[in-house]
């Protein structure tokens, strides 16, 4: 009971501290959200409206569907005509355009005697994700369009091709990938203020006295940490889901899960995070140290590990493996699956339980060892 | 019963010994100087009586209570203040004030009283909504010595309490520590300044971990009882103090402001000899007479002695 008095007392000093410090709590409220912004508009990997010339050696019927075909997909715009190779690199060359599609003499023809011809489509290689996406356009424009000329030699008709694939994209129709960076970006962020808030709100202590002060009365280690902790929980959670709310407004997020499982789960990642704070609270006797340690174990990970940005499946086999100690993939996992997909804890209770370990195990660790230097 | 007992405790930092086997009592009502230069293990000393640090060997009973056994049960009893009036600056005087008597576990009615008494106490009525950071030195420090006998602890401990406060600040200061001893706290508290040493009733000079010399101010001023100390003031003071070097009554010389105060190896050297002969040396005294051994007399004997 009396324990109890002194965390809550602990925890209304920190509170005021955080009140009277407008400016840190700016940067736990709105940054988060000016984060999302940023990232959630500069972090786009859709590839649309790709600039392309054409050089129609053909001029025929055929050469023309050819072209309209690629400019109403919605993934190119046709920039021009080029006449020569001269002209093409020119114009690759002053980023004028992005690609070129080269239609030989004789396409016409060809196609319509059902020979074989094949058209050049030239990419600019300079950004290899960008180029390897266009080169997968063009190839599924290109297959469509041969499988009709195919078709339609054999039957003596023009037709559309047989087998046709009709892909439905679950969760996510359009494909856009804000919707897939949100989820990652939250981890991000909650780590952000989870982390450093906690480790800097003690270790600010450390270096200005206040904590041996602390120290010399009767108070132990555990109403003192926890009552430390419990005011930054309470901002986090409230940062982690406003961003949540601002990526709804702003970004057509979906909801489609329970709001109850969402802020559970949340909460149980936050444990784990502030927890992490603690930890290195109890290794840094400055702030810089603090906030530069939070940086590289925490922020790196976080945005390279967790499958954030970079999907783990494509990752070598070594990082895979150290991306099972990143708390941020299970929660993204978990997240996802709330948001855009509305499942429930059935689905991704191993994740769950990897959050809960990484949670106990971190605030065992943080606990011992603040413990041990409280004396 | 003592307030604090202490025997032969000492504190090992690997090979370095920072605290090597010092015993000394401190009664109630007791304000006990704890005199020593940077280093010398006066805050080594401090934390162990705090419970914040485990001697090495040797026990420490403060307010009844073993230091190692119940270091919990020993917070209850002490206050501690130290020279960075670890306030919270950001908080107003009234939130520390609150902050610290919610750790401390005070009732709402004693947290009323104490409240009142900590505002009268260090004349801070009226800058209740003040933020800490905005006070002067004196009122922080003051502020700082309420916040830490909020439980009215029967030991208190200030280690450098004065440092960066100015002179009339200091002199309040004092007055309040006077105060609690007069309410019989016992109270231990380390300076720099020999001047405020000389309001303790007993003084413990710490050199390299070691108790160098304990006592009364009388006592420790005792061991110049046959050693008579010498003031003189000459226009040219170095040139003094190299001639009365020279002279084979004098012990040995240091330069107190404008003036050198000479120890005599016997009281039976009058200053007039000691006159006689700086006139002869081409020095003539200003003044020469017999004065009071200070405690800065006695600190740097000390010194000189334990380093020798």
């Amino acid at each position: 009971m009396n324990a109890l008095w002194k965390t809550l007392a602990v925890a209304r000093k920190e509170m005021r501290q955080i009140g009277r410090d407008r400016r840190t709590l700016l940067i736990l409220l709105f940054v988060p959200v000016f984060f999302l912004l940023v990232y959630g508009y500069a972090l786009n990997f859709d590839i649309r409206n790709v600039r392309i010339a054409v050089q129609d050696n053909d001029r025929s019927t055929a050469s023309r569907d050819l072209i309209s075909s690629f400019v109403n997909s919605g993934y190119f715009d046709l920039y021009g005509e080029v006449m020569n190779d001269q002209e093409i690199s020119r114009a690759l060359d002053r980023n004028d355009v992005r690609a070129v599609l080269v239609i030989p003499a004789r396409f016409g023809s060809d196609v319509a005697a059902g020979h074989p011809t094949s058209v050049q489509f030239i990419v600019n290689g300079d950004n290899a994700n960008t180029a390897t996406t266009v080169v997968g356009y063009a190839r599924g424009l290109l297959s469509a369009t041969s499988a009709r000329y195919e078709l339609q030699a054999r039957l003596g008709s023009p037709q559309g091709p047989l087998v046709n694939v009709e892909p439905r994209v679950f969760y996510n129709p359009e494909l856009r990938s804000t919707l897939f960076l949100v989820p990652g970006l939250i981890a991000y962020i909650a780590m952000l203020t989870a982390v450093v808030s906690t480790a800097l709100s003690i270790v600010r202590e450390k270096e200005v006295g206040t904590m041996e002060q602390v120290r010399m009365s009767p108070i132990g280690p555990v109403p003192y940490i926890l009552g430390k902790t419990i005011p930054y929980f309470v901002v986090s959670l409230i940062s982690a889901m406003s961003i949540v709310v601002a990526a709804m407004v702003l970004f057509d997020m979906p909801m489609r899960g329970s709001w109850v499982v969402l802020l559970g789960v949340v909460s149980l990642f936050l444990v784990g995070a502030l927890g992490f704070g603690l930890l290195i609270s109890s290794i840094a006797d400055t702030q810089q140290v603090a906030f530069q340690l939070a940086l590289l174990t925490s922020f790196l990970p976080t945005l390279m590990l967790s499958g954030f940005i970079f999907p783990i499946s494509s990752m070598p086999e070594f990082l895979q493996l150290v991306t099972r100690i990143v708390p941020a993939r299970y929660f993204l996992v978990a997240l996802r699956g709330i948001v855009l997909k509305g499942v429930g804890p059935q689905v991704f209770w191993s994740d769950l339980v990897a959050l809960a370990i990484f949670a106990v195990a971190i605030l065992g660790l943080a606990s011992l060892r603040l413990r041990r230097q409280w004396a | 019963m003592n307030a604090i007992e202490v025997r032969n405790l000492t504190r090992r930092f690997g090979d370095f010994v920072a605290v090597n086997d010092i015993s000394f009592d401190v009664r109630a009502g007791e304000i006990f100087g704890f005199l020593g230069s940077n280093g010398a293990g006066k805050s080594t000393t401090i934390r162990m009586l705090c419970g914040l640090l485990r001697p090495t060997s040797g026990t420490a009973i403060v307010g009844g209570i073993d230091v190692t056994k119940d270091p919990e049960g020993v917070k209850r009893r002490i206050g501690y203040m130290s020279q960075r009036f670890s306030l919270y600056e950001k908080l107003t005087v009234d939130q520390n004030i609150t902050f610290f008597a919610g750790i401390y576990g005070l009732s709402k009615e004693r947290f009323v009283a104490r409240r009142a008494f900590v505002l009268d106490m260090a004349g801070l009525r009226g800058r209740e909504d003040t933020l800490t950071g905005a006070l002067s030195a004196g009122w922080r420090q003051r502020l700082a010595l309420g916040c830490a006998i909020l439980h009215e602890p029967p030991i208190v401990f200030l280690d450098e309490p004065t440092g960066g406060v100015d002179p009339l600040s200091r002199r309040q200061f004092w007055r309040l520590i006077d105060d609690l001893s007069r309410a019989g706290v016992a109270v231990l508290v380390t300076t720099h300044y020999l001047d405020e040493a000389e309001h303790c009733h007993r003084i413990a000079i710490i050199q390299a971990g070691r108790l160098a010399a304990h006592g009364t101010v009388k006592e420790l001023k005792s061991i110049f009882a046959s050693r008579p100390i010498l003031e003189v003031r000459a226009v040219e003071p170095v040139a003094a103090m190299r001639a009365l070097d020279d002279m084979a009554e004098v012990e040995k010389t240091s330069i107190f402001g404008t003036a050198v105060h000479a120890v005599l190896r016997s009281s039976d050297v009058t200053p007039e000899v000691i006159a006689a002969r700086l006139n002869a040396a081409g020095i003539p005294p200003v003044s020469c007479t017999f004065v009071e051994p200070s405690l800065e007399d006695v600190f740097l004997d000390v010194a000189e002695r334990t380093a020798a």
